[in-house]
């Protein structure tokens, strides 16, 4: 008998558990890579065009330093990025419980931080895959863009903002008991916070009471923190947008971690 | 000696369901043990607490010594599940699915073991099919190599051969026996109580949450041994009224102690000129045991709760 458990234990030395999670959400991206990666970058060409087109000859931001077309940009690769990082980590969950393969890994030996890193950075990594798609197909209509300002911040804020979307996918993919479930949460949280997050425009031009409102979104503090990393200029200090952005990541690292380690839905 | 399983007064309450009632046994190393039991009776909420799926309210549950809540690492390790739903990942082929579920273990390289899988579970053709196109029969077969793919020394199979057809069941048989004479512990839940009387040790019987028997499988069936012999005749003899147990239409069910009785009541046959029609003997099988055990024979309540040797 002892000589299995060996075999066991001598091979975990080399691998953990959660590794091979992490690489079957990359593999399940991989797979259908037109749909998970061409598809929302085309998404976010075509908002680009149409945007662009219609309003660039009309509305002036940061008073004018910035071209209409290049503001859309560091926006759209957020929007990306968000959606995206959202959107594996809640389908891809969602479809194992659906389809009960989620027993495989639930009989495992992965431990809730295994099982929380394993799923959030592999969203996270989608959705810089499509964010960075988006940002070198949109640097045909913007060249200027090719080189970021601070591009520490721009993958500072891309990686905090994925993470906080990948967290809320394993949390609506927990809660979600059947996809209709999980298209209410997408429909009313998630797209009217990223379009209402100054996406395709600067909250200052906003009336007051909604420009105040825009500060209660945290996805706010994402698109102004990412436009900072390409411009150097922002509605908001880049040090608040990271404060806020950071108190979030961190509340939402502790709460979604709580829910897997008490196995919220996962386990009877 | 470590026990390879252990329930510790395990209960498990779902809203106004008690599932598991204070459920206690230990299996023995190498053993084959079978878990019985009707629809509902907790068997699977019994073996999900052994994964980790189901968090008992109370009691404790070890595998080759380690719990399954405090110590879980260790007892998942140990420990293969083949789950009675059929389950895959679209995604994947077969041979995909076996490295994934050795890598959730931790393990890699393992392609060896996998080709023994595949070969002894008659997969090597499929190896590199996605499971979508595998039929229901074959992703049972995928299931089991699952659970084997990090060697576990305790294997649950729950309902294994449950809708497989006649042909799987048998290679299933044997190859669940050939783990089991390899020294792996072999828990096995099953409807089909021809399965458990012919491949299992000792068998536990399970309903409404509770253990009501729990023996080795000569011992469930000696307090109940007995010959039943179905006479079709003209009539009985008058001294043989009293044993008649049941009459069925035209035939009667007499119960017999020995073999030795069949030869007197054909002498009395014989005594007063009663033709036969025709004569079946019938020996208790743990079906009876287990309609008795359950309940279900409502003609034939169990004199007493069995608690055996654990």
């Amino acid at each position: 008998m002892n000589d299995r458990t060996d075999f066991g234990a001598a091979l975990t030395r080399w691998q953990k558990p959660w590794h091979m999670l992490f690489y079957k959400e990359l593999l399940r991206f991989r797979r259908v890579s037109f749909q998970t990666v061409v598809a929302p970058v085309i998404m976010a060409l075509l908002y680009l065009l149409v945007f662009s087109h219609v309003l660039e000859s009309r509305v002036s931001v940061f008073g004018g330093r910035v071209s209409y077309t290049a503001f859309l940009v560091p926006g759209l690769v957020m929007m990306s990025i968000l959606q995206n990082a959202f959107a594996n980590t809640s389908s891809s969950l969602i479809q194992s419980k659906v389809t009960g393969n989620i027993i495989f890994f639930l009989l495992a030996p992965i431990t809730p931080w295994g099982f929380f890193l394993a799923y959030v950075l592999a969203g996270v990594l989608r959705g810089m895959v499509v964010g960075f798609g988006v940002w070198l197909a949109a640097l045909y209509f913007a060249p200027e863009l090719w080189r970021p300002v601070a591009p520490g911040w721009v993958i500072l804020f891309g990686f905090l903002g994925g993470a906080i979307l990948a967290m809320l996918g394993v949390i609506a993919g927990l809660w979600s008991e059947k996809f209709d479930q999980l298209a209410t949460f997408q429909s009313f949280i998630i797209m009217p916070m990223t379009f209402l997050s100054g996406v395709f425009y600067s909250v200052r031009s906003l009336p007051d009471f909604w420009f105040k409102v825009s500060h209660l979104n945290p996805f706010f503090y994402m698109v102004d923190g990412l436009r900072y990393g390409f411009f150097g200029v922002s509605d908001i200090s880049p040090w608040v947008n990271l404060a806020f952005v950071g108190t979030v990541f961190v509340m939402l690292t502790w709460g979604t971690w709580l829910l897997i380690a008490r196995g919220w839905k996962l386990r009877n | 000696m470590t026990c390879a399983v252990e329930f510790q007064a395990v209960s498990r309450r779902f809203g106004e369901l008690q599932a598991l009632d204070d459920v206690s046994f230990k299996i023995a190393p190498g053993e084959f043990f079978g878990l019985l039991g009707p629809n509902g009776a907790g068997k699977t909420t019994l073996i999900s607490v052994l994964g980790g799926l189901v968090r008992p309210d109370s009691g404790r549950a070890f595998v080759m010594g380690h719990d399954v809540t405090t110590d879980y690492l260790n007892s998942r390790h140990r420990l293969g599940v083949v789950p009675q739903e059929v389950v895959f990942d679209p995604f994947l082929t077969v041979r995909e699915t076996l490295r994934f579920q050795a890598g959730y273990f931790g393990l890699r390289r393992v392609d060896d073991w996998i080709d023994e899988i595949l070969h002894h579970l008659g997969l090597s053709d499929k190896a590199d099919k996605n499971m979508r196109t595998l039929s229901g029969g074959m992703k049972r077969r995928v299931l089991v190599g699952q659970a084997l793919v990090h060697k576990p020394p305790v294997i649950v199979l729950d309902e294994p051969t449950a809708g497989v057809d006649v042909e799987l069941r048998h290679a299933l048989w044997t190859f669940i026996s050939g783990l089991n004479k390899e020294g792996h512990t072999i828990l096995l839940t099953t409807h089909y109580l021809q399965e458990a009387e012919m491949l299992c040790d000792r068998i536990a019987m399970l309903k409404s949450g509770r253990v009501v028997a729990l023996d080795h499988k000569h011992r469930l069936l000696s307090p109940f041994e007995m010959i039943v012999v179905r006479l079709t005749a003209t009539r009985v003899p008058e001294s043989w009224q009293a044993r008649i147990r049941q009459t069925e239409g035209q035939s009667v069910l007499i119960e017999l102690q020995r073999f030795e009785e069949l030869e007197t009541l054909l002498a009395a046959l014989r005594a007063d000129n009663i033709a036969i029609k025709d004569l079946q003997i019938e020996q208790t099988d743990l079906e009876q045991v287990f309609l008795r055990l359950t309940g279900s024979d409502q003609k034939q309540p169990p004199e007493k709760i069995r608690e055996g040797r654990s």
